[in-house]
């Protein structure tokens, strides 16, 4: 027994040696279940492509969760070498200076070649400095689109609509057919960050937030912005339009059980939508409106980011960037796009998995890249706003105070811009 | 009571030392944490903070939402409260005069408090699911379309339920082994004495359970300001949007989602006095009521 364990314990010093020999390097992610494993899956192709390097993927829970323990880790000099931080939270990280190795410097001192132009137009500029250039990688990317219950749309005789105004036009017949016309998911994302991208039109000032945080305002009371609420509580008195809380899946779940005909997703939601909906389903581009001069152009992109955490030996930071090179190739883009739904990040891997015939088969699963690949404007490329989860937070709240009808949209408005406002009074302060 | 006499004039200190120790790493020493970065902006990484003065307090009770967040927080905390302390003591009452089967009972009403807050509030949020809740499905029978997570008062109603249904054991097992402790005699007196059940409970049996009651009166009040954040994170599942929450989760919110260290801070200090003045009030003025036999 005792020769045993010795033995054992021998093989585990030995294993212990011959894995030190290549660099750790560990990855702080948000992300669990499914798209948990295909994470580990991709680590574990990475150490298996080299031998420098051995990475570790460790889930942090959910976005909020893994940003704030690499905050924690990070004030105590413990951070991981790569972050993912979401969407919402990029100005956090990107803000304070010092916290991050931009990626592209990262990725060119370690010798990579690094080039803009091969990340696809809708992905470039979310992580990126007001230069262009990257601080985060962009990892996994997704767009707000529009599922369609096709036989919904059927049984109405109607088409799915590319502009709001098309909608007005079908919402009665969709009712009539039975079906809830609208459900969306997550109002901010879809109906205020990407109204103001796709409909193109200022979000905040100071070029929206890119040129610095102080003196940065938002811009929610734009008229165009307050009409689009103004209309959708209208929908939702008229019963064209279900609101069923803040919660993501309480709205999504209406969709999938067959009771609405138009649901407002994440093309991220594709995966497990194709497991859940009740019935066949089709997708297309987020309406915009046509009254709107300019509408019509790409969206934000949704998601999340990996930021190469600074503070860390060299050895380790190339690592890191190699890494990001391997991330980066088609086939793991392919691999991630195909396994989960979310937008291949760089032109050459979605030209990989048009070439490999996968749109034939699931047509659906191109609608995100391709609004993502629509023309540009100037107000569709991102956002940096401090303190922005919270202000999502009070977002949430007004607008479910509209259509509790506690308030009306000018009002809710108006508290948006109050309180978001001094919210980013704040964190201007804490840039120094 | 009976005195210990120790023969080395350090060795109490030395046995208060590890108890001492944990109050010390984990209350004293974040709370001084709190009160001095509650002075402060600064920048969730730590690489730069500016000292504001009052500012963050300022901040935390005119801005926001913060002062509806206190109202509701006091009407839960006083609604759990009593009932969850009401419901417990009529629960004790009764199965005290159970003679048949009594142990059934009583484990059939302790289980619950073997659930832990977030898994109570789970259940208690797929009980009250807008889609597929069971009460939802009930109360629509009586015309009330119940929509926890987009009617504020609906969301609150399911806090509170939620949160009672957790507590009334804990309070049930406090109240029996309270009414358990009074002795027969006293009651046969009582008996004797009086002939209306209630006014027996109202006049003998109630002051004798006062220690108890003030006991729990504090217990509750916590539980209900601090123990109740993993039912209310779950029932407004992460999102708290319009529905009602408790200033622990505005806290936890501000703190650990928002990121402003600063602001959290402020909202916890002053949490801290609230609870604080709650507990030299409770200890000047209510606990003189208290009859300890």
């Amino acid at each position: 027994m005792l020769k045993k364990l010795s033995i054992a314990g021998l093989a585990l010093v030995l294993s212990a040696t011959s894995s030190f020999a290549a660099t750790q390097i560990t990855w702080w992610h948000g992300m669990s279940g499914h798209n948990g494993d295909v994470i580990n899956e991709i680590s574990k192709r990475f150490n298996a492509s080299q031998t420098a390097c051995e990475l570790t993927p460790v889930s942090k829970g959910t976005y909020e969760e893994a940003l704030a323990a690499g905050i924690a880790a990070f004030r105590s000099h413990q951070q991981p070498n790569i972050l993912q931080v979401f969407d919402a939270g990029s100005a956090t990280i990107i803000n304070a200076k010092g916290a991050v190795i931009p990626a592209e410097d990262l990725i060119k001192k370690a010798g990579h070649p690094f080039d803009r132009s091969a990340f696809i137009e809708g992905v470039k500029y979310l992580y990126a400095d007001k230069d262009g250039k990257f601080i985060g990688m962009p990892f996994n990317s997704s767009a707000p689109i529009m599922y369609i219950n096709t036989d919904a749309l059927k049984k109405a005789g109607v088409e799915a609509p590319k502009t709001w105004e098309e909608f007005e036009k079908i919402a009665p017949k969709l009712k009539e057919a039975g079906f809830v016309p609208l459900v969306q998911s997550q109002l901010t994302w879809e109906f205020t960050e990407n109204f103001f991208a796709r409909n193109n039109i200022q979000f905040a000032s100071n070029n929206n937030g890119y040129d610095g945080a102080a003196g940065t305002t938002l811009n929610v009371t734009d008229p165009n912005h307050v009409m689009m609420y103004e209309k959708l509580k209208d929908w939702a008195d008229k019963g064209w339009f279900g609101y069923y809380g803040a919660g993501w899946s309480d709205n999504q779940k209406v969709f999938e059980q067959n009771k609405a005909a138009l649901w407002i997703g994440s093309s991220g939601s594709f995966g497990g939508l194709q497991k859940t909906a009740q019935m066949p389903f089709s997708a297309d581009f987020l309406p915009y409106w046509g009254s709107i001069k300019g509408a019509g152009v790409h969206s934000f992109i949704g998601g999340a980011a990996l930021f190469a955490m600074s503070g860390k030996p060299e050895a380790e930071n190339n690592c890191t960037a190699a890494f990001f090179e391997f991330l980066t190739s088609p086939e793991i883009q392919v691999y991630w796009h195909e396994n989960t739904g979310y937008v291949p990040v760089t032109k050459a891997a979605y030209e990989l998995a048009t070439k490999e015939g996968y749109y034939q088969k699931q047509p659906v699963a191109e609608v995100g890249i391709k609004q993502l690949l629509l023309p540009g404007g100037e107000w569709d490329k991102g956002y940096r706003l401090g303190f922005y989860p919270q202000i999502r937070e009070v977002m949430e709240r007004e607008y479910g105070r509209i259509f509790a009808g506690q308030t009306t949209v000018k009002d809710a408005m108006e508290t948006i811009k109050k309180q978001g406002d001094e919210m980013l009074a704040r964190f201007a302060k804490t840039a120094g | 009571m009976k005195r210990v006499q120790f023969n080395n004039r350090f060795l109490p200190y030395l046995f208060l030392l590890p108890q001492m120790a944990v109050i010390v790493i984990f209350f004293y020493w974040p709370s001084i944490q709190a009160i001095q970065s509650s002075f402060y902006i600064e920048d969730p990484f730590g690489f730069g903070s500016t000292f504001v003065g009052l500012r963050n307090y300022h901040d935390a009770l005119f801005g926001g939402d913060y002062l509806n967040i206190a109202v509701f927080t006091v009407w839960f905390t006083i609604v759990v409260t009593v009932l969850s302390l009401s419901i417990g003591l009529l629960l004790a009452v009764k199965a005290d005069a159970i003679l048949r089967g009594a142990s059934a009972y009583k484990t059939a009403l302790i289980a619950v408090y073997a659930v832990a807050p977030p898994a109570a509030g789970l259940i208690g949020s797929m009980f009250f699911d807008q889609h597929i809740g069971p009460f939802v499905k009930l109360v629509s029978y009586f015309g009330w379309d119940m929509k926890v997570g987009v009617n504020y008062y609906d969301t609150a109603f399911a806090m509170i339920f939620i949160s009672v249904w957790k507590q009334i054991p804990y309070n049930f097992i406090f109240c029996l082994s309270g009414l358990q402790g009074i002795p027969v005699s006293v009651r046969e007196a009582a008996t004797i004495d009086c002939r209306s059940g209630f006014r027996r409970f109202w006049t003998v049996i109630l002051p004798l359970l006062s220690p108890t009651a003030f006991f729990l009166l504090i217990i509750n009040m916590t539980y209900s300001l601090f123990d109740t954040f993993g039912i209310v994170d779950t029932v407004v599942k992460d999102k708290a949007a319009n529905n009602p929450v408790t200033l622990v989760y505005k806290i936890y919110l501000d703190g650990f989602r928002g990121n402003d260290l600063g602001g959290s801070s402020a909202q916890s200090v002053i949490l801290m006095i609230v609870v604080f003045v709650l507990t030299i009030f409770q200890f000047r003025f209510l606990e003189r009521r208290v009859h300890y036999g």
